[in-house]
């Protein structure tokens, strides 16, 4: 196959045709910030924060492919300073309190934000009344910190063939919803073990009667930042499953 | 009990005196006082001016999420919340008895955060007041006059406060709001480096705690019938006991006395609390009024803390604490101490004793064990009953079949101590103040009886939709708009 070259902040990076300047920099092990990206599933560049400059303008690198002799802008001030605030609009539409967090340490909403240099809330906060779904024996959804990347869906039409989860509603009213005669989970044909429930980057999918069992000091992202160590759904993908 | 301070017969008429922010104590209070026209002190209340609501806002989360989001209501000692919500959630989990090494990590913890809570009331926030006496300058009777005039002594607490914490951080992760203890046991047990790390300064800390029990019992006997009299209330208290009746700060039952030292109830299972405590509400403040039910809301009101633990138990395990409790106890030829301020030298026993227990513990192998949780059947209830530094405090949750919290109930210390801090102010105003009229050292009398019962007024706040709640709408010019008040009966009223 055709290797293909071009540049991300200067450096050399091969690729091949058909490739996006997402997946050419993940294999070149150069990190792009992004929430709603995951190579094993089709990209829909719906968080925007992989937004780079191509030759000068502005493109989301998990929806563009790469061009041979481009020239990538990704780590500028003025582009980290573009994330930080789509972070902190993230940060204010939901409910995410990170000291009291599950989640906290090993969350890449949190780690994406820390890497940025989003250090505390800037926007007012809307505080949404968005309640739990407690209704399945093994996993608890929490729809408080759903950032509406559209990873589960994904997951579960792609990866599960179970569509039990949707998008549904307009603009600001947008919300995750269940695929089952009541809205809830405990109603679908959600099995603990689906990929959807891996692949969430924040705290919306949590595992019942488990809590904090990682000491902090060991988690994922507390030794180093999220451009080492990578996505939380590297990590959480079941064992056996590509 | 000087009770007839609380409510004035026409407050209207009298002059109002407010002692507001209240200083060196954890929180936000304030004192008001009413005169009349001969500066007679008619009324006295301590009130508590912040608003926090944890039993409102965590039903709805999961349970296992407790020890982690309800530490939040203190930055002091969230290790007391953390753990109390910690044994409620094994009850709710089916354990009874969670490993060795998960009790003894937990017991660190525990010993960590009463040792470095006690540093920081005594040396940074009491000591200005016993070294320099409440009517010192009000610019030099503070921390930054103890560094300067004592500064060993303010370096030994900084240290000794140091040292809990970093016990802290090596059983919860962090100083401060840490993860540690967990539904069933804990996450973490500690490492040899840990344990080497800690082994290192402990004997110092325990000399350190030794000179501080020397220190303060020297101050007390320097003014004998200023310490005993100053803020005194004979008083019932409650704290745990272990099974032999020496003190407890971690597991035990739960033992009350009366002013004279008869026992009201003793060995009684915290998970048994509502059957011998009640808690009352009064219209003007945020703060609930605990007594115990057989004696009812008029003498059923009792001390909880340094002073009721030590009064109360019948010895403590480590040999030099123990040795100071011999010491302490005769202050009253036997019987149970009341004097206010001898709880400063009954919170510097304890801290010894903590760091003795710490040292103890330092050399049990089960600290460095790897076998930290267990499982068992859910249970729909669960009662966490701990002793923090400030006194016995209860967490009480119950959840539904799916995990999710319904109802809490938290009882903490310084809601325990409420009316014995009310009755302390209201001696001091009555005895000290009454008929004179007032200056600021002699306002600061009142803070000082305060100060005595450590009192977390964070922690003390955490209730909501019990008490009574107004809200103004003011305009630009201060003008009041519109009035909505919540009674405590859960009446609403509206108006101008």
């Amino acid at each position: 196959m055709t290797q293909c070259h071009f540049f991300i902040d200067g450096k050399d990076i091969p690729f091949h045709p058909g490739q996006t300047i997402m997946d050419a920099a993940m294999t070149a092990g150069i990190y792009i910030p992004h929430l709603c990206h995951n190579p094993d599933y089709e990209p829909t560049g719906s968080c925007r924060l992989c937004l780079v400059k191509l030759n000068g303008r502005y493109v989301s690198a998990c929806t563009r492919p790469a061009q041979a002799g481009g020239k990538v802008e990704n780590q500028s001030e003025e582009i980290n300073q573009q994330r930080k605030t789509l972070l902190q609009m993230l940060f204010v539409e939901g409910n995410h309190q990170c000291p009291g967090c599950e989640k906290s340490g090993r969350c890449q909403l949190q780690a994406v934000a820390y890497y940025v240099g989003m250090l505390s809330p800037y926007f007012t906060h809307f505080y949404p009344n968005r309640q739990l779904d407690a209704s399945h024996p093994e996993m608890m959804l929490d729809f408080n910190r759903c950032i509406l990347c559209g990873l589960c869906v994904r997951a579960s039409h792609d990866g599960d063939k179970k569509d039990i989860f949707a998008i549904s509603g307009r603009g600001i009213k947008s919300h995750l919803v269940i695929n089952s005669p009541s809205g809830k989970l405990g109603d679908s044909h959600f099995n603990a073990h689906d990929l959807a429930a891996s692949v969430c980057p924040v705290g919306v999918f949590l595992p019942k009667h488990k809590g904090y069992e990682v000491p902090i000091g060991q988690r994922l992202y507390d030794r180093q930042p999220i451009s080492q160590v990578g996505d939380v759904a590297g990590q959480n993908k079941p064992a056996g499953r590509s | 009990m000087i009770s007839n301070l609380e409510t004035a017969e026409n407050p209207e008429k009298l002059k109002r005196v407010v002692i507001e922010p209240l200083t060196r104590v954890e929180g936000h209070g304030k004192v008001t006082l009413l005169l009349d026209e001969n500066n007679q002190i008619r009324q006295a209340r301590l009130h508590i001016v912040e608003f926090r609501g944890f039993e409102k806002f965590i039903q709805g989360r999961p349970y296992w999420e407790l020890p982690v989001l309800v530490q939040r209501l203190c930055g002091i000692c969230p290790v007391s919340h953390h753990l109390a919500a910690a044994k409620a959630t094994d009850m709710l989990v089916g354990v009874k008895q969670i490993t060795p090494t998960a009790e003894k990590i937990r017991r660190l913890m525990h010993f960590g955060q009463t040792l470095q809570s006690h540093a920081l009331h005594f040396f940074h926030l009491s000591s200005p007041d016993l070294l320099f006496g409440y009517d010192d300058e009000v610019r030099h009777r503070n921390i930054i006059g103890v560094i300067e005039d004592y500064p060993e002594l303010a370096k030994k607490g900084v240290l000794l406060r140091k040292y809990g914490q970093e016990v802290i951080r090596l059983t919860a992760g962090k100083r401060v709001h840490g993860t540690g203890a967990i539904p069933g046991g804990v996450n973490k047990s500690l490492n040899t480096d840990d344990r080497n790390y800690l082994q290192k300064d402990i004997k110092q800390i325990i000399e350190w705690g030794e000179d501080a029990v020397e220190l303060i019992k020297t101050i007390y006997h320097e003014h004998p019938d200023y310490h005993r009299d100053f803020a005194s209330i004979q008083s019932n208290s409650m704290s745990l006991v272990n099974a032999r009746g020496e003190h407890e700060l971690y597991q035990g039952g739960l033992r009350a006395r009366d002013a004279q030292g008869g026992d009201i109830f003793d060995h009684v299972d915290g998970v048994r609390y509502e059957d011998y405590l009640c808690e009352a509400v009064k219209p003007w403040s945020y703060m609930k009024f605990p007594f115990i039910q057989s004696l009812g809301q008029e003498q059923g009101w009792y001390r909880v803390g340094p002073l009721a633990r030590i009064n109360n138990c019948e010895s403590l395990s480590t040999e030099r604490a123990e040795q100071q409790r011999l010491e302490f106890m005769p202050l009253e030829n036997g019987q149970p101490v009341h004097a206010t301020l001898a709880t400063h030298w009954a919170r510097m026993i304890e801290l010894l004793h903590c760091a003795e227990a710490i040292e103890q513990l330092l050399h049990d192998e089960d600290i460095l064990g790897h076998d930290l949780l267990l499982k068992g059947d859910m249970q729909a209830r669960g009662i966490g009953v701990i002793e923090a530094p400030r006194g016995t405090l209860f967490h009480h949750y119950e959840i539904d079949g799916d995990g999710v919290v319904q109802k809490a109930n938290l009882i903490v210390s310084t809601t325990q101590n409420n009316q014995a801090i009310n009755e302390s102010i209201r001696q001091v105003a009555n005895n000290y103040l009454s008929g004179h009229e007032l200056t600021e050292p002699m306002l600061n009398q009142i803070e000082v009886a305060i100060r005595a019962y450590d009192p977390c007024l964070s922690c003390a706040t955490h209730a909501l939709g019990k008490m009574p709640l107004e809200i103004e709408l003011l305009d630009a010019d201060g003008n009041s708009l519109s009035r909505i008040r919540k009674q405590a009966s859960g009446e609403i009223c509206l108006g101008r």
